[in-house]
């Protein structure tokens, strides 16, 4: 499978994770990953704040590049570009007449909007059944929260790939995995977005209440596929537990980081050294499970030690 | 030559506001044959049709064409004025511009020329066509009726007091329907049974009323005053003609804890089981996936497991080799009236286009209900004999939460119409509610409140005053919480995000068509819309009927309706009915086919494809008796005026009368004439 | 057949008579369907199109009969020998058909006849053949609107009409 592959900004910066883990998983899932040349930023909140067409003709731009490279799918893995990019397809399907804008102003006339958006969960869901096929290391016992925040899924007619109201898709990828995800109430509340630094307090007091009912329902990791979000669960968490007793110490995985660790990747090669909330319980029970799986013999490939940043 | 007059109407503005009235009537003046042409401004008034009917006699028109608005409105109209001027009836046909010219384009220029073809095609049609004669046939003074709850039930009885038989079918064990379930009804908060429960007697003692109660329409044949219907009555294992209804067996079955259908899943039923006490008829259904015996025997079981029933029974009755029975029926006309079911609030859904509430936990948290199940909760002959107690743990709930527009009015979730009914039965219920918990607290979220209906506003505005909190907004999700149910929703009034702790949740969901009307409106020809509701002959003034002649509908299968409209649409169906059955003989229009005997080669392709079996083999002898060949012939009783035989045949030896190449080839070449 | 059969050109024809031209070069050009539709399904649907007042283009003539049984090849041949653009049959959707089953045999029978007009050097894309209930208003005014756009891209159909002038 060939997929133009859209990084944006965040994937090569503070989602390098992200980034990695996808690169990583990729190649045993047989996704051939293609980045697209010369891809520009997708306008974010900034775009269509500001001017509508402009929040439109960004991601046409890449979109326009994509079908001239030859792909007939865009896989954005940051849940921001991928809503961006999604409803700029949406928005032109629905409006001939803006499309033939866009066209006049991107000045390829070739263009024809035929390229479909894809988001990371979706593909991971649709390519279960190769998941379950590839897993090594079976992540049994692990309880897992999916948190999907708010542009993953929303809106429907935008998106489409599930419920709005009450995804599985990510529920879906993690049983691949082995895993259990628990179910649990915030799993498409606000985690404060870009206010990570204007409102701080805000951030933390969403946040605590997503991680402490993560907690509640008995979650050991949490996975999610957005890099914002990953940004306010992860890197804020010291700040969320500053209050508390004890630290909330929740792993914060990105969806494709726990899927490397099924698959048996080296912990480093998926980039979990890069998080603030150390990741070593989830790498440990993984290898232990391993261990007993192989009824106490050396396994092929033990993950690799990790080293601890931050 | 002929000579047709062409009348163009105006239908006040609806048609000149796009189309040149005048120009169209100009333009057909001049074309060959047209004898007279003129616009006016209500062709279908009074005036308008004495215009028409004056033209025909002084032009001496030999043939009529009223350009208007669709024939489905008013081509019996023109038809009866032609006919009332000593015009053969079909000789008058209706050129639609209205509906599919003026309406669908702005462009005054562009329909005016299309106006222009559309009556042109019209007019070369009716040159070739040829005055008929109606067909008289016979009529069955017998009516079916499809439903046995209230709709079915006012219906039947209403045709049965006017002196005809009726045959009333139910699927379920007992007649009642919905109504049976409830426990009090809006405005006027009386007992659903009190009403209901004399009326199904009524049914079963009624000397002209039969009753096939747990039977389903297997199939059906012929048209108006001639139906033949052939009904499943699908085995009970209890004979009807032994049971005395003394309930005995029902009492030793060791199957106790089968989800009762009638109690919403709330309470329990045995396996030989009567729906609820007041059943009709009381005679009692063993349910074959939940009775010990039957399992042991689909699980291959040499020697019967329990058959404690049967011991039981003094009489005899009990029969655990009955099988279905079909049975056939002869009937001139039937109402269709099979109700609603709800709509399914979770995941998992009958239809592709519809989406649950995933997002309220309905089946998963117990005490998320739905408004039938709240119905059976305040109903003294329900579970908890009338207290409302939710269903977790039997306490009584001190806040309830309940949510109106569930499915409805929601293109998210897959319905877009408003299911009627809710917004009435909600304030019954947290009046029932709060009458029963005095310091209860009944909170609703509404998105408007729609109560148009005799003393319906008041109705919710008292709702109001006793005492429920109306929130105008919609609840996004519900989470248990320990003992509470946590609602988080939003009051656009006051613009704040509300989390509330219910301890008990009821989802006011909507009404749909049952699942699998589709395959009965099927069976009865009669359409239906997008969401499987059946279709009526005209939205305003044929509510009551549907395409297919003699078929009438009523209640809430044709759309959402509370119990005084399913009444008065029953009574509607029945007048209409007994008026069908007033008539010694009915006239059916006379579009059937014809063979022409000189050129049939009686090679039958006509027979094989005419799915009426309309088509006879007819001998062609010459004087002396010798056989000529053997040509088929058309039944015109039975032919139903598809045409596909016209279509088929290769010598072209049979046309239907109306339709016939002449007319379809003369009104192509109009177009390009 | 009395006063129709005189074969006149129309006028949108004329300066177009060349039956080899290419997509968009008909500027202006507003081609002539014509609809053989069923009285139950279709021609209510259309009806439902009129009285939700939706919109569609003006180019469409449409013949009513009983059924699409009753709908013969011949009517589609006829419609295109005197000069339309493209034809339309529609009826009732598989299953729904008020005859229980005339649109299967009309199904059968255009599924064979579709080939029969490549064979004529008729494009097959001038024959829209669809099933429009009598509650699908929206979805008619869609098939006359693709139906239209796709015949104003063939261009004018003057094939038979450039042999009837020679």
């Amino acid at each position: 499978m060939r997929l133009g592959y859209y990084p944006g900004c965040s994937l090569h910066a503070t989602a390098r994770d992200f980034d990695e883990s996808f690169r990583a998983v990729a190649g045993p899932l047989g996704i051939d990953l293609v980045e697209i040349e010369d891809w520009a930023c997708c306008g974010a909140t900034a775009a269509h704040n500001t001017n509508r067409l402009l929040s439109i003709a960004l991601p046409a731009r890449t979109l326009a590049l994509a079908q001239e490279q030859g792909f007939d799918a865009v896989l954005a893995p940051c849940a921001a570009c991928y809503n961006r990019l999604a409803t700029a397809r949406h928005a032109m399907e629905q409006d001939p007449e803006l499309k033939e804008q866009i066209v006049g102003i991107l000045k390829r006339p070739a263009f024809t909007n035929q390229v479909r958006v894809i988001s990371v969960v979706e593909l991971l869901r649709d390519m279960a059944a190769t998941i379950k096929e590839k897993v090594v290391q079976p992540l049994a016992d692990m309880k897992v929260a999916c948190y999907y925040g708010c542009l993953l899924v929303r809106p429907h007619e935008v998106t489409g790939f599930d419920d709005d109201e009450d995804p599985r898709s990510m529920e879906e990828v993690v049983k691949a995995t082995g895993a259990s995800p628990v179910m649990w109430e915030k799993r498409l509340e606000c985690c404060g977005g870009g206010f990570s630094l204007s409102r701080t307090a805000s951030v933390v007091r969403l946040g605590r209440a997503i991680l402490e009912d993560a907690r509640k329902a008995g979650a050991q990791v949490m996975v999610l596929a957005c890099p914002m979000c990953h940004n306010n669960l992860d890197f804020r968490q010291k700040a969320i537990s500053k209050y508390r007793e004890e630290p909330v110490g929740m792993p914060i995985l990105y969806v494709t980081e726990l899927l490397g660790l099924a698959l048996g990747l080296a912990p480093r090669d998926l980039g979990l050294h890069r998080h603030y909330v150390s990741p070593q319980p989830v790498i440990e029970q993984v290898a232990a499970a391993t261990r007993s799986l192989a009824g106490g013999e050396q396994p092929a490939a033990l993950p690799a030690p990790p080293r601890e940043e931050a | 030559m002929a000579r047709i007059g062409v009348f163009v109407c105006h239908c006040g503005e609806n048609i000149s506001r796009t189309v040149d009235t005048a120009a169209v009537a100009q333009a057909l003046g001049e074309m060959p044959g047209v004898a007279h042409s003129t616009d006016y401004k209500y062709m279908c008034s009074d005036p308008g049709q004495s215009l028409i009917q004056a033209a025909i006699a002084e032009q001496k028109l030999d043939g009529v064409v009223v350009a208007a608005c669709s024939p489905h409105m008013h081509e019996k109209t023109f038809r009866r004025a032609a006919a009332n001027a000593g015009l053969n009836p079909f000789l008058c046909e209706m050129a639609n511009i209205r509906e599919q010219c003026s309406w669908i384009h702005d462009d005054r220029e562009a329909a005016t020329a299309k106006a222009i073809d559309l009556v042109r095609m019209i007019v070369e049609k009716v040159k070739h066509n040829q005055p008929l004669q109606p067909i008289h046939i016979p009529v069955t003074r017998r009516a079916l009726v499809i439903g046995g709850g209230i709709a079915g039930i006012q219906a039947a009885l209403d045709i049965a007091d006017g002196g005809c038989e009726v045959v009333l079918v139910e699927k379920e064990p007992s007649i009642g329907g919905h109504m049976s379930q409830l426990s009090e009804t809006f405005p006027t908060l009386d007992c659903s049974q009190c009403i209901l429960t004399p009326r199904m007697v009524e049914v079963y003692q009624h000397p002209r009323i039969k009753l096939l109660s747990y039977s389903e329409v297997e199939s059906l044949e012929g048209f108006i005053g001639n139906f033949k219907v052939t009904i499943r009555q699908k085995a009970r294992f209890v004979d009807e003609s032994k049971c005395n209804g003394c309930g005995d067996c029902t009492k030793k079955c060791p199957q106790k804890k089968i989800p009762s259908e009638f109690d919403a899943g709330l309470g329990t039923r045995t396996a030989i089981f009567v729906p609820f006490p007041q059943a009709v008829p009381n005679i009692p259904v063993i349910d074959r996936a939940n009775c010990l015996l039957f399992k042991g025997r689909a699980k291959g079981k040499k020697k019967d497991v329990c058959g404690i029933c049967a011991r039981t029974c003094t009489r005899g009755a009990i029969d655990y080799d009955q099988e279905d029975r079909l049975v056939t029926e002869e009937v001139g006309a039937i109402v269709v009236a099979t109700g609603y079911q709800l709509y399914t609030i979770g995941k998992i859904q009958p239809k592709e286009y519809l989406r649950g509430y995933g997002e309220y936990g309905y089946g998963e948290i117990p005490d998320v209900i739905d408004g039938l199940q709240f119905e059976r909760l305040a109903s003294a002959s329900g579970p908890t004999a009338g207290e409302i107690r939710r269903p977790s743990d039997g306490k009584v709930p001190k806040t309830v939460v309940f949510l109106q527009c569930i499915g409805s009015r929601d293109p998210a979730k897959g319905i877009e119409y408003c299911s009627k009914i809710c917004c009435m039965y909600v304030a019954k219920h947290t009046m029932l509610y709060q009458h029963k918990v005095h310091d209860g607290q009944a909170v609703v979220f509404f998105m408007d409140v729609r109560a148009g209906g005799k003393g319906y506003d008041e109705f919710t505005r008292r709702a109001m005053n006793e005492g429920a909190l109306y929130l105008r907004g919609r609840v996004s999700k519900m989470y248990r919480d320990g003992e509470v149910i946590k609602v988080v929703g939003y009051d656009t009034l006051s613009g704040e995000q509300i989390v509330l702790d219910a301890d008990m949740v009821v989802l006011a969901t909507a009404m749909m068509p049952q699942l699998g009307i589709e395959s009965l409106a099927q069976t009865l020809s009669v359409s239906y819309d997008q969401y499987g509701f059946i279709n009526e002959a005209h939205p305003k003034l044929r509510p009551v009927e549907t395409n297919t002649a003699g078929v009438f509908v009523a209640g809430a299968c044709q759309a959402p309706r509370d119990i005084p409209d399913s009444v008065a649409m029953a009574s509607a169906a029945a007048s209409k009915i007994l008026s069908l059955f007033s008539n010694a003989e009915l006239s059916r229009e006379p579009m059937v086919a014809h063979v022409n005997p000189a050129t049939c080669t009686g090679c039958f392709h006509c027979e094989r494809v005419c799915h009426f079996g309309a088509i006879q083999r007819k001998e062609v002898r010459d004087r002396q008796g010798n056989l000529i060949k053997v040509i088929a012939e058309v039944n015109e009783g039975v032919c139903q005026g598809c045409g596909t035989c016209q279509a088929t045949c290769p010598s072209k030896s049979i046309e239907l009368a109306g339709f016939t190449d002449a007319q379809v080839f003369s009104a192509i070449n109009a177009i390009f004439a | 057949m009395s006063t129709a059969t005189t074969a006149q050109q129309k006028p949108q024809a004329e300066p177009l008579a060349d039956p080899g031209l290419k997509p968009g070069v008909a500027e202006g050009f507003e081609p002539k369907i014509i609809a053989f539709v069923c009285n139950w399904c279709t021609y209510t649907g259309a009806d439902l199109a009129g009285t939700s007042r939706i919109q569609m283009a003006p180019n469409v003539r449409m013949i009513r009969l009983p059924c699409t049984g009753r709908i013969d090849p011949l009517f589609v041949i006829k419609a295109f020998e005197r000069g339309a653009d493209g034809v339309i049959v529609s009826g009732c959707h598989p299953a729904d058909c008020h005859y229980a089953v005339g649109n299967y045999h009309a199904r059968r029978r255009f599924a064979i006849f579709r080939d029969l007009l490549e064979f004529l050097g008729i494009e097959p894309d001038r024959l829209t053949f669809s099933w429009v209930s009598a509650s699908e208003g929206k979805k008619w005014s869609e098939v006359v609107n693709d139906a239209t756009q796709r015949v104003k891209k063939l261009g004018p159909f003057a094939a038979y009409q450039s042999l009837v002038d020679k």
